[in-house]
């Protein structure tokens, strides 16, 4: 681990000041369950950190209008545990209890979840978060078996976040917080490929701040189903998040995201479009599942997660429509 | 001569008994010290300059700026410039430095130029391996091709498991002090007494300047014998500090690359086989891996050795990777995997239950009546009748269920060893062996052996292990340290005891060899009248400690019947997968062993619920993942290098063949048989499931897949 100044702000006024124009410049640690290991491995080498701990109000869930803000702070545990959350956002819950170690679940934060890099093993080697050597991507040429199916020009590596797909199936907005204000912006749109390996894999910039979760109210629906091969603690293979608005029976709108299989979570349109007016079934879940991966072009080594995805979307439905997976 | 032999199992007090590890809550506590929580005043750390390339020459090397850094200490280099380095994180060298981040840090800074040379990293596809690949001789046995034209059924598989690490929890390491003349060395071995020589060697000083001391080590698995490159750098570290300590400890990727793994085996397998299920030819080309000079060969056809037609081949692959390490059972998994799966799927052509083409061939191994025996056990524990069905015939649920075998055989009789018993006029007893305890409860076994021969409870006994000190005593591999320090335990007590007879003879009115010594006194044998107190008889002793060493030399071993080797073992897996996930889960691994005398069941069993959790890893997740442009590890981590957790290893049934004809046979080592069978048994399980053959462990989620949807 490089050697760097350690900062602990008080507010965030303070702690604005000290994050800087570049990433490199500083970073901010919250959790550091995942910083840590990314400094260790010299993926990255702050100057300075600047750690959360201190700035009280980032913490906590708590009712806002008819909806419910997240502090960034919040650890993955006190948003496990939440009694909100469990009734009106199982999807929320779900991808909480997925984090199945207690150690990261008590450190690890909501905002350092949707913020944490990509696992990518060439990542995480130091080739760059493209992983191109030579002009060539190290990930279409190597072992691609934990890699996206759905690709982004050369983004390979898949959003790590539990939580992503989830926000996005709720309608969450995200708020990023700088020295000259603050913008609130759709959980979705927060996510994004990057084209190069000087640009990040979401929308956060190096002065800012994840500072709260806005989640709409809903009667939705609403699950989460991942796939992973461990009970104790591992990566999803593939996820899916849905949420139903329901009139009686049928489905009037469905938000089917995918997670762990592209770089960023994917909102499966045409699975939701298709969903509309149907009732939820082992048939038509199975069926719009077919339709959420129609797009997939998996690498050499991963076809495997086409059937992974399949699977977490079917079951995310069957799951939110409360019947037997 | 005195008589040695274990006292009858049924008057028993201490041997046999469920007594609970005695350093357990020292462990579980977090009191004991690993050498890797050492700190010692004055001490310097060391770190490796690693190579990033599999294959290079070493042009330049450039440490002027690591010189400047703070706190550095000094380097040394194990190459040169010009040497060449053929695998990934290979260590150049090792830098000192006042602090552990200080010595990363420095090393990081040492500038090293290479001529990158071409790598081969990969060994399952033996077109891409080219020249790497050393062509083998032929070995023919019996008219193979009349017994495969004479077939009732031809089965034809091909079976890949995979080079793997040895993952352990305490990565490799020492604390070692040298000025140039002795050596103070506290490593984290299996091998006390022979590290010491090891060292010397390296250091070119003589055995007897070197001195070794180590209280607990954090896993070995056969990865732990020698002082390796990074304490022959440290030492060299240390006296160029004026023999300051030097601590050395490899970070977890480096350890999970250069420390050690276990060889890959591939194997082509025809067998041939008639009605009745009899086996009658076998037919190979096998190829394995070890690293750069090859090696790894399974020893197949496993257990049914005595296969009357066979011709087999086999090639060792060269590879850019780091060279293996003995791996629990050493090519006995693999060898037991390669043969299980082809026999079950030569039953499954016939279209006979398994469980009878093993029975009706148990001819073909060297006990064909343990094996009978422990088929039928095991067969019972697992429910077979009730749960056994066809291959693939498992419903049109999505969750399928299946059951397989794995067999295995093992020698595990006792190393040499010497311990040295002392009794003293306070009543205290001490057993002193350089020995080691690998977490197998060593301790543990010694103190219940001298206390059942003292007559005293098993917290009377004080055990001193890991220090050469102590009398020398064999490395733990091979399953042999129970047998060693248990026969040497014994022989010393003996003596000892005698000794003790000889002091308190004259009080007890009797001769030396009519006493015997029970439940904490000295008695004239089978009056407890005349008898007096274990402490009584030691004050006797007045100024004198009795001090006796007993040994046991394997030579010897099989006349004195303490200990012998010789054991086979049979596994049942049962697992539930789930086809449209491809995710298999463990409901049940079965575990029947015989062993001989077993000196505590508790221990016994718990050594084979860790060998079965390794098989199930070995069977379900860990694989050293290579990547062919890089020539790296890719997953030199926890995170991708997956271990079972407790959540992922369902039950666990063990039977331990604990009875007076086993008994009779001595001690025998149970370390590694039980790690052999469990991946055979759980990979035909996954067949018997699913109904198609999943040619390559471990079962992850793609493999199954990828065979269920027809993907080679
Ligand atoms: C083996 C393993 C398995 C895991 N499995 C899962 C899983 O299944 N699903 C899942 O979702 N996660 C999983 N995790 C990841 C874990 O949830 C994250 O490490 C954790 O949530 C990160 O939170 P943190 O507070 O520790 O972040 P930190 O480590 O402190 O930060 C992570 C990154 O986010 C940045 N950051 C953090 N907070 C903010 C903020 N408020 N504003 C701006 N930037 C910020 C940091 O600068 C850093 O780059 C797993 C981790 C491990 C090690």
């Amino acid at each position: 681990m490089q050697a760097f100044e350690y900062a602990s702000p008080k507010t965030l006024k303070e702690a604005f000041a000290l994050l800087g124009a570049q990433w490199g410049e500083a970073d901010v640690l919250a959790g550091g369950t995942d910083l840590l290991s990314l400094m260790k491995d010299f993926v990255h080498t702050p100057k300075r950190v600047v750690s959360l701990r201190e700035i009280k109000t980032l913490s906590g869930i708590a009712k806002a209008g008819s909806g419910l803000r997240i502090g960034a702070l919040t650890t993955v545990d006190a948003l496990m545990s939440n009694a909100a959350i469990r009734s009106t956002y199982p999807s929320l819950h779900q991808a909480a209890m997925g984090i199945t170690s207690p150690q990261i679940r008590n450190t690890g934060t909501v905002g350092g979840d949707l913020c944490q890099r990509p696992r990518c093993w060439y990542f995480r080697q130091g080739y760059g978060l493209l992983a191109m050597k030579d002009g060539k991507s190290l990930v279409a040429n190597g072992d691609n078996r934990f890699h996206a199916i759905f690709g982004s020009g050369n983004a390979h590596f898949v959003s790590p976040s539990s939580f992503g797909p989830a926000l996005i199936a709720l309608g969450a907005k995200i708020k990023l917080e700088s020295a000259t204000g603050a913008r609130e912006i759709d959980a979705f749109t927060f996510f994004r490929a990057p084209k190069s390996d000087s640009e990040r894999e979401n929308d956060l910039r190096p002065n800012e701040i994840l500072t709260e979760i806005l989640l709409p109210t809903t009667s939705a629906k609403n699950a989460t189903y991942e796939v992973r091969q461990k009970d104790a603690l591992d990566w999803p293979l593939a996820a899916a998040s849905v949420a139903l608005t329901m009139s009686g029976n049928t489905v009037s709108k469905a938000v089917v995201v995918l997670g762990h299989v592209g770089p960023t979570p994917l909102v499966a349109e045409s699975a939701g479009a298709w969903l509309a007016g149907k009732a939820i079934s082992a048939d038509t879940a199975a069926q719009a599942a077919a339709e959420a991966v129609k797009a997939a072009k998996p690498l050499s080594g991963n076809a495997y997660k086409v059937t992974l995805a399949k699977t977490a979307v079917k079951r995310a439905l069957l799951r939110a429509a409360g019947m037997e997976v | 001569m005195a008589d040695y032999k274990w006292p009858a199992m049924s008057t028993r007090k201490a041997i046999g008994q469920r007594v609970s590890r005695i350093d357990g809550v020292e462990k579980s506590s977090g009191r004991a010290k690993y050498t890797s929580d050492y700190k010692r005043p004055n001490m310097l750390f060391a770190a490796p300059v690693t190579c990033p390339h599999a294959h290079a020459r070493i042009t330049k090397i450039d440490a002027s700026a690591a010189e400047k850094m703070p706190g550095f200490k000094g380097m040394h280099l194990l190459d040169k410039e010009g040497s060449t380095v053929s695998w990934a994180m290979w260590d150049i060298g090792y830098v000192a430095a006042e602090t552990e981040l200080q010595a990363r840090d420095a090393a990081r800074a040492v500038k090293v130029e290479y001529e990158v040379l071409p790598h081969v990293v990969h060994d399952h596809d033996l077109t891409k391996a080219g020249d790497r690949v050393k062509p083998s001789g032929e070995k023919i046995e019996g008219d193979v091709d009349e017994a495969f034209k004479q077939a009732d059924a031809v089965s034809e598989g091909l079976y890949e498991i995979p080079t793997l690490t040895h993952c352990c929890l305490e990565p490799h390491g020492s604390v070692i002090q040298f000025n140039g003349e002795k050596a103070e060395l506290n490593p984290s071995t299996q091998a006390v007494t022979a590290i010491q020589g090891d060292c010397a060697r390296q250091l070119e000083i003589p055995a007897a300047n070197v001195h070794v001391h180590q209280d607990h080590i954090g896993g070995g698995f056969g990865s732990k014998f020698q002082i390796d490159r990074w304490g022959l750098a440290s030492a060299q570290l240390s006296k160029m500090n004026g023999g300051r300590p030097v601590k050395v400890y490899l970070e977890r990727n480096v350890e999970l690359t250069i420390a050690g793994v276990r060889p890959s085996a591939y194997a082509k397998i025809k067998l041939a086989g008639k009605k009745d299920g009899s086996i009658t030819a076998w037919e190979s080309a096998s190829w394995a891996s070890g690293g750069l000079t090859g090696g790894g060969s399974p020893p197949i056809p496993y257990v049914f050795t005595k296969i009357p037609n066979l011709r087999q081949t086999h090639q060792a692959v060269s590879l850019n990777t780091a060279p293996i390490r003995a791996w629990r059972a050493p090519n006995h998994p693999q060898a037991s995997f390669l043969t299980c799966s082809a026999i079950e799927d030569l039953a499954d052509k016939l279209g006979l239950d398994p469980l009878q083409v093993y029975l009706k061939n148990a001819g073909l191994t060297a006990r064909p009546e343990t094996y009978v025996r422990q088929l039928n056990k095991a067969a019972e524990l697992a429910e077979w009748k009730k749960h056994y069905h066809k291959r693939g015939d498992s419903g049109s649920g999505h969750i399928k269920r299946g059951l397989g075998i794995g067999v295995c055989t093992w020698g595990g009789a006792g190393h040499a060893s010497t311990a040295r018993i002392n009794i003293h006029a306070d009543g205290s007893a001490e057993v002193e062996i350089g020995s080691q305890d690998l977490g197998t409860g060593t301790r543990t076994i010694i103190a219940q052996v001298a206390a059942e021969t003292f007559g005293l409870p098993v917290s009377a006994i004080k055990v001193k292990i890991g220090d050469t000190n102590y009398p020398s005593s064999g490395t733990s591999g091979g399953s042999t340290t129970v047998g060693g320090v248990s026969s040497s335990t014994r022989k010393g007590a003996v003596d000892a005891l005698g000794k003790l007879f000889e002091e308190v003879a004259e009080s007890l009115g009797a001769p030396a060899d009519q006493l015997e010594a029970v439940d904490g006194k000295i008695q004239v044998k089978g009056n407890p009248a005349k008898s007096m107190t274990w402490k009584a008889a030691c004050q006797k002793l007045g100024v004198k400690t009795i001090t006796v060493t007993g040994t046991n030399d394997p030579r010897q071993a099989p006349r004195e019947g303490l200990n012998t080797g010789g054991v086979g073992g049979v596994q049942i897996a049962d697992v539930s997968v789930d086809v449209e996930t491809g995710i298999v889960r463990m409901n049940r691994l079965i575990a029947v062993q015989d062993i001989g005398l077993v000196v505590n069941p508790k221990l016994a069993e718990s050594q084979v619920y860790g060998a079965c959790i390794m098989s199930i890893c070995g069977a379900l997740m860990e694989e050293r993942i290579m990547d062919a442009v890089t020539g790296r590890v890719l997953n030199p981590d926890m995170e991708f290098y997956k271990i079972a957790g407790i959540k992922d290893i369902g039950d666990i049934v063990c039977h331990l063949e604990i009875d007076p004809e086993n008994d009779g046979r001595g001690i025998i080592g149970l370390g590694e048989p039980p790690a052999v069978g469990g991946i055979a048994a759980i990979a035909n399980a996954v067949t018997n499931a699913i109904g198609k053959r999943v040619s390559s462990v471990p079962l992850t989620p793609d493999r199954v897949l990828n065979t269920l949807e027809g993907r080679a």
